[in-house]
């Protein structure tokens, strides 16, 4: 009872990233809490998948396979999740901010009357003591994300209700098998005793998997561009540098809402969150809400015109320059020195 | 298409401070959001909503779209947009009860709203800018019990009593169907919103709620709202909607905001470089010596 529950996404048998990396974060969680870590895998065709789970931590699974619960509907998964949820209490539940868990946890918040924060970049445990009422809360979640664009960052907290849910990117936690795992316990769950005719009112008539094509995530370099590179024909001179470095293009949201970039090459907290051995930041000016999804990166190399741009605070390079007159000089530079 | 009487839509829409065009007095002196400072946009995913709402207008006859925003007063200006672009009228919901609304408090508050409106069709932007939660959409259709269909591109039309729904993943498209009433949120990949049109300004550039006429002290825009009623703006409260106080704002918000920092960069040197070829040579040797690069 009351332990840590994370909602499990699974496509085509096989567990998403996302939801490992959530199992991670939850089994350290768990064990400052002193707590179970659960996970909740709701598919169809199932069979062995607690096993990766329980490499991640997991100490319970629930599974709930039924060939209607794939691929994934909003109502189905959250009577099940509610169902659950109402039988375990338990005291936190972490979702993927992906397109099925932001479009199942607020649903499944909604319904449970309990608050949930959506893209967390951090989860950390805390106290709480609430000035009007005098009350003391012990180990609460703080659910700290960027907010207002980036420009601040809040922590959220759900004194009262329960779960305290949250919803974390993908690539934001790292996934690491626990060094404690052991064989967990599987519960199989009966779905017929949580579903309703009425959840299966959505069809979906048809569906075809593209595999991303732009992959800016495992690349090991990214050349990033932002609103100061210009225009989407400036964006050219970015691609010729990735193309001699063996690196992919990144841009940070104003350049992608301009149209410089496709959405797919976003970096940051609305975007993909990238830990590349090198990240060059071409006029990107350094909000949070971008840096937010690089600042991991191994090394940051900065061009800018503005010697007093943000970016330059987390740079280990800053170059003071304009982009168009810089990249020409590091791509010579480079076919020069390189064998 | 089956339909044996007119579609009625609702689009939820919020106006948002522009977060993309933040500033340097974007925060005031005792470190909170200087709203005022931050120009007030139409939330630019709801206008994705508003006009596939509009399409659906233009191919079935008889459909009518109204747009249900809560804000402050200003937040008229959204429905006044609405109206330029097509719309045949809109709702402001407005009370101070609902300030510091997390988004479960503003879906209990829209829901109470769109209960009393009876939609067949429910459509919104799929997040705020200003908050990027996507969280309302999918809370609104829990609390009137109906489905959701998140993360749309394109709503296809009608297949006999069922409603066709194109949906852009991360990873694909999927193709659903269901039937009305339900919530459809619409992606930033949606077609952008159709333009004002001239005539429809002109029309509408005095449609007021009676708060902004009151204000104005003027008999000639409550004379002008007599003459032609579709100058009016609803305005609702909370005693409009039968909400119950204990659900709104502050108390109603299981989430609260224990803390705000500005962002501040911590503070490391970075190794200052010129644009000149000797220094960008340097670097370049550098990276490679480190197998940086190479």
């Amino acid at each position: 009872m009351n332990n840590i529950f994370v909602y499990c996404e699974i496509e085509e048998g096989k567990i998403a990233d996302v939801s490992l990396e959530l199992l991670t974060k939850g089994r350290e969680l768990a064990d400052k809490l002193g707590c179970g870590l659960e996970a909740l895998a709701i598919g169809h065709k199932l069979k062995g998948i607690e096993d990766e789970l329980y490499k991640y931590g997991a100490d319970m699974v629930y599974v709930a396979d039924d060939e209607r619960l794939y691929p994934y509907r909003t109502l189905p998964h959250t009577s099940i999740v509610c169902g659950i949820f109402r039988e375990e209490q338990p005291q936190i539940a972490l979702f993927g901010a992906t397109p099925i868990g932001r479009d199942l946890g607020p649903r499944v918040s909604s319904k449970l009357y309990s608050g949930l924060t959506a893209d967390c970049t951090s989860l950390e445990i805390g106290n709480h003591s609430d000035a009007k009422s005098g009350t003391e809360y012990k180990n609460l979640l703080y659910q700290i994300r960027p907010a207002f664009g980036g420009n601040i960052i809040a922590t959220i907290i759900n004194p009262d209700k329960r779960p305290q849910m949250a919803t974390v990117r993908e690539g934001v936690m790292k996934k690491e098998e626990y060094s404690g795992a052991k064989q967990g316990e599987l519960k199989k769950l009966d779905v017929n005793k949580y579903l309703n005719d009425s959840d299966f009112i959505v069809r979906i008539i048809d569906r075809h998997i593209e595999d991303r094509k732009i992959d800016i995530k495992n690349a090991p370099i990214i050349i990033s561009g932002g609103y100061g590179v210009g225009s989407k024909e400036n964006f050219g001179l970015l691609f010729q540098l990735a193309d001699v470095l063996g690196g992919e293009v990144g841009a940070s949201r104003a350049a992608v809402d301009s149209g410089f970039a496709e959405h797919e090459r976003q970096v940051g907290q609305t975007g993909v969150t990238v830990r590349p051995k090198l990240y060059i930041a071409c006029g990107i000016s350094g909000q949070i809400q971008h840096t937010a999804g690089m600042d991991e990166s191994a090394m940051i190399i900065s061009i800018n015109t503005d010697p007093e741009a943000p970016i330059n605070k987390i740079a280990d390079y800053a170059i003071t320059g304009d982009v168009m007159d810089v990249i020409p000089k590091l791509i010579s530079a480079y076919k020069e020195n390189s064998k | 298409m089956l339909m044996n009487k007119p579609l009625k839509i609702v689009v939820l829409a919020k106006q948002v401070p522009d977060t993309r065009n933040v500033g340097k007095d974007a925060m005031k002196a005792d470190e909170t959001v200087n709203r005022a400072a931050l120009p007030a946009i139409f939330n630019p995913e709801d206008l994705n909503a508003l006009e596939q709402a509009l399409r659906l207008k233009d191919k079935y006859e008889g459909t009518t779209v109204h747009i249900l925003t809560m804000g402050p007063y200003r937040a008229a200006d959204i429905i006044r947009e609405g109206l330029f672009r097509g719309t045949d009228g809109g709702i402001l919901l407005t009370d101070r009860k609902f300030a510091g609304s997390d988004t479960l408090a503003t879906s209990y508050a829209l829901a109470c709203a769109l209960k009393k409106i009876n939609p067949d069709l429910i459509i919104a932007g799929r997040q705020a800018i200003d908050g990027d939660t996507a969280q309302v959409g999918p809370q609104v259709a829990e609390k009137l019990d109906i489905p959701q269909v998140t993360y749309a591109e394109e709503i296809i039309g009608f297949e006999g009593d069922e409603l066709i729904i194109k949906r852009r993943l991360d990873r694909g498209i999927e193709t659903v169907a269901s039937t009305i009433p339900m919530v459809v949120t619409v992606n930033g990949s949606a077609p952008e919103c159709r333009p004002r049109h001239a005539k429809l300004v002109m029309k509408y550039k005095h449609a007021k709620t009676i708060s902004e006429v009151q204000n104005l002290e003027e008999d000639y825009y409550m004379n002008l709202r007599k003459s032609r009623d579709y100058l009016t703006i609803s305005e609702w409260g909370v005693a409009d909607v039968d909400a119950e106080d204990p659900q709104l704002g502050l108390t109603g918000s299981p989430t609260k905001v224990k803390k705000i920092e500005n962002v501040v960069f911590q503070a490391k040197e970075a190794k200052k470089i010129t644009s000149s070829e000797e220094d960008i040579s340097g670097l370049v040797k550098e990276l490679i010596a480190s197998h940086t690069l190479g």
